[in-house]
């Protein structure tokens, strides 16, 4: 009797279940937890995303606007703790989601890998020889491994153009974002390869936006409807608001405009001073 | 109206779980009013008088509420009629000189047993290991002495639909089974009979379908497949109930 019981199923597990983590660890060990994980970091990511896009368009009122904004980050939390460290500390909390974000994504991915069949590497999805049909799975949702990527890529390569100013050589300027935004974005390629940055990442929020409500279980039929809507608006947004600067910049509505004041880290107030004295000039 | 139509069959042939398959070709002439199986149950019965190995294919109550057949149809779980099992599907939703792919529903934890015949007993063992609740045995109680309300009875019934075909997992590009796993907890958690056991149940559920299945990306193409139906918003029930089930102080669970 026992040896019929234990021989009845033929499947075996593709996973094994593995000793539990201690609490909270073990959620991070189910695929359910994961996917959870990997939507409240979306949503870290995605206020992140509003909140730089919006702060970005400082720009528009001009390079001293634009500095004071850059200074006022710097300064979050002055008087109580020293300077810039909420900022740091913001770009940590920035740095852990998106290694959460971006390692639960690539885990899942194999796991899902590893239960399809056929499935490629590259491609992930189940494959079926006689080819298939997709009814409700968007382009978006499809390509969602793909425009991670070019994110990805694109965030390395924008930290390293702006922050570390790797291949504006003797034009990058520590402390000026405008004057380095200008720079970037004057040229071409640059301005091309953000707008297709941009759209890969106004096409990852599409599905994003949406997905992490069901692996959040935010869900009542009472608000379902308004869900698509929230994620297609958010993703418009964002696009329409970061697609504006390599725009401007290559329309010369960014521009230097005989600027005359050279801003150095440290003697900020001296800067500031310059940058407003040109403004009313302007 | 019936007409006669022919159709050109495309049908994986695989001998067992560890031979390779391929595609047989196969011409098929079939009044419209035939269903699909009738057509394959034809077409078997000529390669029975011709000598040759029929195919096979499963299926049982051929009304739709056992789940046994399904087979990918040009590429669709269940073919291309919405909501309607292989068994229900008519050749009157193909015209005269269609090419019909057939191919079994694919997933690694679906192993195909032959041609198309694919075993799912995974899903028995999602079941087996929470998929219950716990009664009296005796005397049979008074009937409708539990009040439900209405609405958790609606919910309970539409996830009891689910028949447990596989099209789910089918569909899915990852070859999760959230529908199948999220359909039977939401149906048993949806009611007063399935509290005790809740917390545990939904952990034991989806610990087992993590064992076999692919995990979740909200694509939406199982609800799509899906003969019975069966909505999304389970699937975001489980995930909610889960992380419930690994917080929860279940001591208290008696109280609310």
């Amino acid at each position: 009797m026992n040896q019929t019981t234990s021989q009845r199923y033929r499947v075996k597990p593709i996973r094994e279940r593995r000793r539990e983590w201690p609490f909270p660890l073990n959620l991070y060990q189910t695929a359910v937890g994961r996917k959870w994980v990997m939507a409240a970091t979306g949503i870290g990511l995605l206020g992140f995303a509003l909140i730089h896009m919006i702060g970005n368009l400082h720009v528009y009122e001009g390079p001293a606007k634009m500095h004071e904004y850059a200074e006022a980050l710097r300064n979050l939390g002055s008087g109580i703790l020293p300077r810039s460290l909420v900022l740091w500390l913001l770009r940590l909390g920035l740095m852990v989601m998106f290694a959460l974000h971006l390692h639960s994504a690539i885990t899942l991915k194999e796991m899902s890998r590893k239960s399809s069949q056929n499935a490629s590497f590259t491609g992930g999805e189940k494959k079926y020889e006689g080819g298939r049909e997709y009814i409700a799975a968007s382009y978006a949702s499809r390509t969602m491994r793909w425009t991670g990527p070019i994110i990805a890529l694109f965030l390395f390569y924008h930290l390293a153009d702006l922050t570390w100013g790797w291949w504006l050589g003797d034009n990058f300027v520590p402390g000026d974002p405008y004057h380095n935004l200008y720079s970037s974005l004057s040229r071409v390629p640059v301005a091309i390869f953000y707008v297709v940055a941009n759209m890969a990442l106004a096409w990852h929020i599409f599905h994003g936006a949406w997905s992490m409500f069901q692996s959040l279980g935010i869900n009542n039929p009472k608000y379902n409807h308004l869900r698509k809507g929230f994620a297609a608006s958010f993703a418009g947004l964002i696009l329409l608001g970061n697609l504006s600067f390599p725009i401007m910049t290559q329309a010369n509505l960014i521009d230097e405009d005989e600027r005359l004041c050279q801003v150095s880290m440290g003697d900020t107030d001296e800067i500031l001073a310059c940058l407003t004295e040109q403004l009313e000039d302007h | 109206m019936s007409e006669i139509i022919t159709v050109n069959l495309k049908i994986w042939r695989q001998e067992g779980p560890e031979k390779s398959g391929y595609f047989e070709n196969y011409t098929q002439k079939i009044t419209t009013e035939a269903s699909f199986l009738e057509m394959i149950d034809l077409l078997n019965e000529d390669l029975n008088n011709q000598g040759l190995e029929p195919i096979s294919i499963e299926s049982d109550c051929r009304e739709g509420i056992c789940g046994t057949c399904g087979v990918m149809i040009n590429g669709q779980a269940h073919g291309p009629r919405k909501a309607t099992t292989t068994c229900q599907l008519h050749m009157r939703e193909f015209s005269d000189g269609d090419e019909i792919v057939i191919e079994p529903f694919r997933a690694i934890s679906f192993p195909v047993i032959r041609d198309l015949v694919v075993d799912r007993s995974p899903f028995d063992q999602i079941i087996e290991s929470g998929g219950y609740i716990s009664v009296n045995t005796g005397a049979a109680s008074d009937a409708n002495l539990i009040p439900v309300p209405k609405e958790a009875a609606d919910q309970a019934f539409d996830a009891a639909a689910c028949i447990g075909c596989g099209a789910c997992v089918a569909a899915c590009p990852n070859s999760a089974a959230q529908l199948f796993t999220s359909a039977k907890l939401a149906h048993m958690a949806s009611l007063p009979q399935g509290q005790p056991e809740r917390w545990k149940r939904t952990e034991m559920m989806v610990g087992t379908m993590e064992e076999f299945f692919g995990s979740c990306t909200n694509h939406g193409e199982c609800h799509e497949a899906c003969p019975k139906e069966i909505n999304l918003d389970f699937i975001a029930f489980m995930n909610r109930d889960y992380m419930k089930a690994k917080v929860k102080n279940r001591a208290l669970s008696g109280q609310r």
